[in-house]
């Protein structure tokens, strides 16, 4: 795209192309179509070069696809270094997030640790107090776990009703991830837990370098299943803005536990009730008591596309809806769809069986006739459960509890194509 | 067998039975990595302090230091009387609010524990200089936060002995996460495939509030300015002026520059660079920078360079409690931006 000049042949026969593919689109189907110029003309990137092996030693992607980018909402907090932003989860597709991509949230901005200077200690009620080095970190047997890891704040916009449109928005403070790391069982072992005594009534709190040092607490019986101490996301470092050069994965569980740039984890006999779980992420009820210790996320979906980012531009005919579903209790085994509001369900086609604690894509494939929908999803999960509508967590709630929303979303399509986020009674 | 086998036969919490402790993974011995934490390192790390004042340093602060410091620090983002400015926490306030509508949350109305706002303002507060406060200083602050919820009277000093002392209204106000007794039981049961509602009525639609950001990716990219060589500018190289931009957000929790810039916890940085040290009015500097400034000093490269290196050691007992800037490019580029910011 560096001419502008209107008499290139190739310009030209572009902007003809992009007509002929609109008009074959509007008449749809079998019909007869014109000689379509992007194949009977020869294409500029079927003549000349495109880019040598040196152009991008580490790939962007392409600038088509510059729409598909983290957003914020700006009247959501005071300042973006205390703040989060969304995961355009209404553009991607399959289960694993790019990490360019993925949601970010911080109490004090993302910052620069680079991993010499990194350490992390383990102290309280341990046999000997540790300090690892990141090349320590480097040398422990290390495992390899997808999850995911969504913010317990996920659509708590949408407590009092619709508020927000797209799926980026309501429902993007989520992201999925192979991660490579050290089960924290194998650190604690390490520093030795005789002195811990009794296990069943110890905690562990975790701890992060920037300035904000998110504290909080975790039952010991949590930290010796499952959590991970990460170094690598995707096969590759993590970003600065995730934690980078280590971070904590706690599956299934909020994302505010999951400590990024852990400097610290102390062996205690109780929670230290830092300000991350006691005055945040505990939930507010009706009578005004609040839950605290909320930390399993439980059984979520939402349709990814068609939505208010996504809406339908093809017309009529074979349209794929597809969506996104996970559990902190256990792995995804069934989504149902509606295509009306809940009136009726049909089971959508799991794109793979679901696993423990990560996202599962779901599709169904409909042909759709330019009918209004009231697009749902509802998702089951490996306990048995089933992902209640956003009136039934309200009528055991109230409206004030911010976190932990995972009420069953609607989108309204229109005879358009257009989507919108609304509730339905 | 397990390694932790404590933890197998001790009764476990509730939530035990949603984790797979069925097959505890067998440890190998340790691999004798890392090394001993000196007690130095963990005294410098291990700074949290529990519920029942386990942690706390000895110390005490009134609520009249207390209110000093809170003006100086905090009040830029918490509001002098602790009631919040625009979208930042409020601190006070609230009482009786949690059934409410809108339950506004302040470390009086909600949070169950003294130790939380001690801990938290010690480790994580001022926002952009924590661990910048001393003992006391917290001890003051805690101090004068209680004060401005109607906790504590105006000659109130908060110290670690009498600590515990101080009732939070809401200590009683939490329950532990239920859910596996109220909700699961009732979301667990075979949904409804057809027929399952008379009508669907549409109830509310987010257009109607009409809050969501814009997607301006589909908008025309503006236009490159056009650079003229001719009339190369004898400011600051641009570059460096980006690269400072960025060093700045360090500076922008307390200092503002440009159009409607105000004085904050620091004074407006507009202009700074060569004008006289203690120069922006209606700014309430210390004594250190004041005599300073009589003396002549003057902010130009230099001075400021070797004031935001150490600011400490340039200008003893000033104000701005700032470490500092290590690297030499971002004291380079700081004071390009700032040159840029006429």
């Amino acid at each position: 795209m560096s001419t502008s000049n209107p008499s290139d042949p190739g310009r030209r026969g572009f902007l003809k192309g992009a007509a002929a593919v609109t008009a074959g689109a509007a008449t749809a189907g079998a019909a007869r179509a014109a000689d379509d110029p992007l194949i009977t003309e020869v294409q500029p990137w079927a003549q000349s070069f495109g880019d040598g092996v040196d152009a991008t030693p580490y790939g962007m992607p392409i600038e088509y696809e510059s729409d598909v980018v983290r957003r914020n909402v700006e009247w959501l907090t005071a300042d973006t270094i205390s703040s989060i932003n969304f995961t355009p989860i209404h553009a991607l597709d399959g289960t694993i997030t790019p990490q360019g991509c993925a949601f970010e949230r911080h109490h004090s901005g993302a910052i620069d640790l680079p991993k010499e200077d990194y350490r992390l200690m383990i102290n309280g009620l341990v046999d000997t107090p540790l300090v690892f080095t990141y090349a320590d970190l480097e040398r422990f047997p290390r495992e390899n776990h997808v999850y995911f890891c969504e913010c317990a704040a996920n659509t708590g916009m949408e407590w009092a009703g619709a508020q927000l449109n797209g799926a980026q928005f309501t429902h993007g403070m989520i992201h999925n991830m192979e991660y490579s790391g050290i089960p924290l069982r194998t650190l604690l072992n390490e520093a030795g837990l005789d002195a811990a005594g009794d296990l069943a009534d110890k905690w562990v709190f975790v701890e992060g370098a920037d300035a904000s040092s998110n504290g909080r607490s975790i039952p010991m019986v949590k930290a010796l299943d499952d959590v991970l101490v990460a170094f690598k996301a995707n096969g590759e470092a993590l970003r600065k803005e995730h934690g980078y050069p280590v971070r904590l994965v706690v599956p299934g569980w909020e994302g505010n536990m999951w400590v990024k740039w852990l400097r610290r984890v102390e062996v205690m006999d109780g929670p230290v009730e830092s300000r991350e779980e006691t005055s945040k992420y505990t939930d507010v009820l009706e009578d005004g008591t609040a839950r605290k210790w909320t930390w399993e996320m439980d059984a979520k979906s939402v349709v990814t596309s068609p939505s208010p980012q996504a809406p339908i531009t093809h017309g009529k005919g074979p349209l794929v809806i597809t969506g996104l579903a996970w559990s902190g209790r256990g792995s995804i085994t069934r989504v149902d769809v509606s295509l009306d509001g809940g009136k009726n369900w049909q089971e959508a086609r799991l794109a793979a069986p679901g696993t423990d604690k990560a996202l599962t894509r779901f599709y169904l494939d409909h042909d759709w006739q330019g009918e209004e929908m009231l697009l749902q999803s509802r998702a089951h999960d490996s306990t048995g459960y089933v992902q209640p509508t956003k009136n039934q967590l309200r009528e055991m709630r109230g409206l004030n509890s911010i976190y932990h929303n995972n009420g069953i979303q609607t989108w309204w399509v229109r005879e358009t194509g257009e989507a919108e986020n609304v509730e339905v009674s | 067998m397990s390694r932790f086998p404590k933890l197998l036969t001790a009764a476990a919490p509730a939530f035990v039975c949603a984790l797979t402790l069925a097959a505890p993974p067998v440890l190998a011995d340790t691999l004798g990595l890392g090394r001993p934490a000196t007690e130095a390192e963990i005294k410098a790390w291990d700074l949290d302090v529990r519920p029942d004042g386990r942690g706390l340093p000895p110390g005490s602060g009134s609520v009249a230091d207390g209110e000093e410091l809170f003006v100086d620090y905090c009040s830029v983002c918490h509001g002098v009387f602790a009631e919040g400015v625009d979208n930042w926490p409020e601190l006070a306030g609230g009482d009786d609010t949690l059934a409410d509508e809108d339950p506004v949350k302040t470390v009086g109305s909600y949070w169950p524990y003294l130790s939380t706002a001690w801990d938290y303002v010690h480790r994580s507060m001022p926002y952009g200089n924590a661990q910048s406060l001393t003992h006391d200083e917290v001890y003051a602050i805690v101090a004068y936060i209680l004060y401005s919820n109607f906790l504590v009277e105006d000659d109130f000093v908060l110290s670690h002995e009498n600590f515990l002392e101080v009732e939070m209204p809401n200590a009683d106000g939490f329950i532990v996460d239920d859910r596996a007794e109220t909700e699961y039981p009732v979301f667990s049961t075979a949904p409804c495939m057809t027929d399952c509602k008379d009508s669907v009525e549409i109830t509310m639609r987010a257009r109607v509030l009409d809050v969501t950001p814009e997607d301006d990716s589909a908008a025309a990219p503006a236009p490159e300015p056009e650079v003229t060589q001719a009339a190369a500018p004898a400011g600051p190289d641009p570059e460096l002026v980006a690269a400072g931009e960025k060093v700045f957000k360090r500076c922008a929790a307390c200092h503002q520059v440009g159009e409607g810039a105000q004085n904050r916890v620091g004074p407006v940085l507009t202009g700074i660079v060569g004008q006289p040290a203690g120069a922006v009015a209606d700014f309430r500097y210390s004594k250190a920078l004041e005599e300073r400034a009589e003396e002549g000093l003057i902010w130009d490269a230099e001075t400021l360079k070797a004031f935001l290196a150490k600011p400490k050691e340039f200008l003893p007992r000033n104000k701005m409690s700032f470490p500092g800037l290590r690297k030499d490019e971002d004291l380079a580029a700081i004071v390009a931006f700032l040159q840029a910011q006429e």
